[in-house]
């Protein structure tokens, strides 16, 4: 047994101590992010991908796994006539609120933009809706849009307008629900609008003011463009939650399974009826695996679409050369004064943006 | 760089152009019409449409409390009333009576609160770590986060059910509050604010006075986190105190969240909207009242990862 001194016991507790520091600067980070990731594993990434594997068998929501059998729940899934109605009413619905809704935010961003009194409070009463429940929403537009006695109808009435029968046509109660998705979306959507127009350099505007350029056209021509990156956003974002629409349909009625002739049944409802109520979870799973197929299919040509509209925006309203070179030049006078202290711009500040 | 981080927010890349020179203190953010040079104060019709807008946010809630006050025979009538009536206290007793309105409550404070709290947490250190640490993979890592932003997870829900139940987790509120236990949004929006708001220097100062890296990010990062944690945390509550979905499927009908017990009351009462609808005003009531508290926080959150994002 060799005693240590007191000198190299001490060595050995620093030594020690700069090992568990070193330790401590390596592996922190990793402990830091791994809540996350190993959580977003067993609650998002596992149930995905394990959909898949649910898809291709028999499997009862009580009786459990059965046999493999390939392809067939999906076979079976297409041959049925709901299924096929369910994708007809999600992109109806969807296309039906999201378009409006991007264009009507863009105005509101629009007039929020100027310069207001009580800023705050116009873009807190934008907002309210986004804070009410989409069940909620459902119950308060069922009753407003409803056959008889529904204020909607009735208002339509007094002006000779006969009454719509939002709870048994197709189309009627595909704009009853996308009215609900606009209720809460549009004022958010429109806030982030907001945001990102307030990033557009204000010497664009000057400049196309001072070459004559009518505030319209500069919208056309300044604002749209630039907002490129933002309407994708929220065109994407819009995409995934629009095609899982479920709460508001849902609730549109007392029975929640879409009308009597489905008229209103989204995918996500469709995959709720054969899971829960058909108590086939082999098919539900092939419904969610669909689904998850066609966001990102729709996804992606939402992307490449609405690029090339903000593209040809762009051309088609261009400025002319001379107005184009005219703000780079006052972009780039700015540019050299400010370099020294001003952050680098936010979004889309680069010169290649100008529409050219 | 850092320096420039202490800059107020509105004093984005649009406010030097003014030709100051270089380290001359900064002016006052000119309060300015956005449509550049063009007329400076808007004129009736911005205000006009501005109130249109306002007045379609808030009908809707206006008409729950009306018919939410008035009785069976008023909604029905061919005439709808378009001013609240007094039945409102005895539609919410009835309401009250009839679905598990409570419990729901309850459930739906604690599903919310909880959840938040730990996707701040979570968020907060994931995010400082990707902002301010440096280690092996973290790019790549990072990247990975923001591409599952995208991942309609809501698809999962065939098997998290079945491993739900074979936990035996059905019907229970750990089962709607694990899976939101944490977002790929709230890592992502982190890591963005605290890379702009934490200096550096701050954090070797402390990890040069001895501080441990836990010790560093508890009293240097999570402070410096709050403004962000805060809108975070809010934007999380209203999220899952609005979530239908999965606790529809997973909650029994005896221990509901808010949003379900409005579908139950739905089920109940459908010919008699006076009561659906006080049970809308009743259970929307509390997030007004979060909304009226802070929703200029919820606001300025929804611009500053706008702008960002």
């Amino acid at each position: 047994m060799t005693t240590l001194t007191a000198d190299e016991r001490a060595v050995r507790r620093i030594a020690f101590r700069q090992t568990l520091g070193r330790w401590d600067v390596r592996v922190s980070p990793y402990l830091y992010i791994s809540p996350f990731f190993v959580l977003f594993a067993l609650i998002g990434l596992f149930p995905l991908v394990y959909t898949a594997y649910v898809s291709v068998h028999e499997w009862n929501l009580i009786g459990g796994q059965g046999d493999f059998v390939g392809i067939e729940n999906y076979a079976t899934v297409l041959s049925q006539q709901y299924f096929w109605t369910s994708l007809r009413n999600t992109f109806s619905i969807f296309l039906l609120s999201s378009v409006p809704q991007v264009i009507v935010a863009l105005l509101i961003a629009a007039v929020l933009d100027a310069n207001l009194r009580a800023k705050t409070f116009w873009r807190m009463g934008v907002l309210l809706p986004y804070v009410v429940a989409p069940v909620a929403v459902a119950l308060i537009f069922g009753d407003l849009f409803g056959d008889r006695y529904g204020l909607i109808n009735t208002t339509l009435g007094t002006l000779g307008i006969d009454p719509i029968r939002w709870h048994v046509d197709v189309l009627p109660s595909h704009i009853a629900i996308a009215t609900m998705v606009n209720f809460r979306f549009t004022g958010y959507n429109a806030l982030i609008l907001l945001a990102a127009m307030q990033a557009i350099p204000r010497d664009f505007y000057e400049a196309a003011m001072i070459d004559g350029a009518s505030r319209v056209r500069s919208f056309f021509s300044i604002t749209v463009p630039m907002l490129r990156p933002t309407i994708i956003f929220v065109v994407i974002t819009s995409t995934i939650g629009g095609l899982q629409i479920f709460d508001e349909p849902r609730l549109f009625d007392q029975s929640g399974r879409g009308g009597a002739n489905r008229q209103w049944q989204t995918i996500t409802m469709y995959l709720y009826e054969l899971g829960w109520g058909q108590r086939d979870f082999g098919r539900a799973a092939a419904v969610a695996w669909l689904l998850f197929l066609i966001i990102v299919f729709i996804a992606m040509i939402n992307f490449l679409i609405t690029r090339k509209i903000a593209d040809t925006g762009s051309r088609g309203n261009s400025l002319t050369r001379a107005q184009a070179k005219e703000a780079r030049r006052v972009r780039a006078a700015r540019k050299a004064s400010a370099s020294a202290t001003a952050r680098t711009g936010t979004t889309e500040s680069t010169p290649e943006r100008i529409p050219a | 760089m850092t320096a420039n981080a202490t800059l107020p927010v509105g004093l984005g890349a649009g406010e030097t152009r003014d030709g100051r020179p270089p380290g001359a203190p900064l002016p006052r953010p000119r309060r300015r019409g956005r449509a550049g040079g063009y007329a400076n104060r808007p004129g009736f019709f911005v205000y006009g449409t501005l109130a249109a807008v306002l007045l379609g946010s808030v009908f809707p809630l206006w008409w729950s409390f009306v018919i939410g006050s008035h009785d069976k025979a008023a909604v029905n009538s061919p005439t709808p009333p378009l001013l609240p009536g007094g039945n409102f206290l005895a539609n919410a007793a009835t309401v009250i009576d009839s679905i598990p309105f409570w419990t729901a409550l309850g459930n739906s404070i604690v599903v919310s609160t909880s959840i938040s709290l730990a996707v701040v947490f979570f968020s907060t250190l994931a995010g400082y770590a990707f902002s301010k640490l440096k280690f092996r993979g973290r790019e790549g890592l990072l990247v990975f986060v923001i591409a599952t932003m995208a991942v309609p997870t809501q698809l999962g829900i065939v098997p998290l059910f079945i491993v739900m139940s074979k936990l035996g987790w059905t019907g229970s509120l750990a089962a709607v509050i694990v899976p939101g236990l944490v977002t790929a949004f709230g890592v992502f929006w982190m890591t963005q604010y605290l890379r702009e708001a934490l200096p550096d220097e701050l954090i070797e100062a402390a990890r040069i006075d001895g501080c441990s890296m836990i010790r560093t990010f508890w009293h240097v990062g999570l402070p410096a986190a709050r403004p962000a944690a805060a809108m975070l945390a809010l934007f999380t509550f209203v999220s899952s105190w609005t979530n239908f979905f999965w606790p529809f499927i997973v909650l029994d009908p005896n221990n509901p969240t808010l949003p379900v017990a409005l579908q139950q009351l739905q089920a109940a009462y459908f010919v008699d909207y006076s009561l659906v609808l006080a049970g809308v005003v009743l259970s929307t009531v509390p997030l007004i009242v979060l909304f009226a508290l802070a929703g200029k926080q919820l606001v300025s959150g929804i611009m500053a990862g706008a702008v960002k994002g």
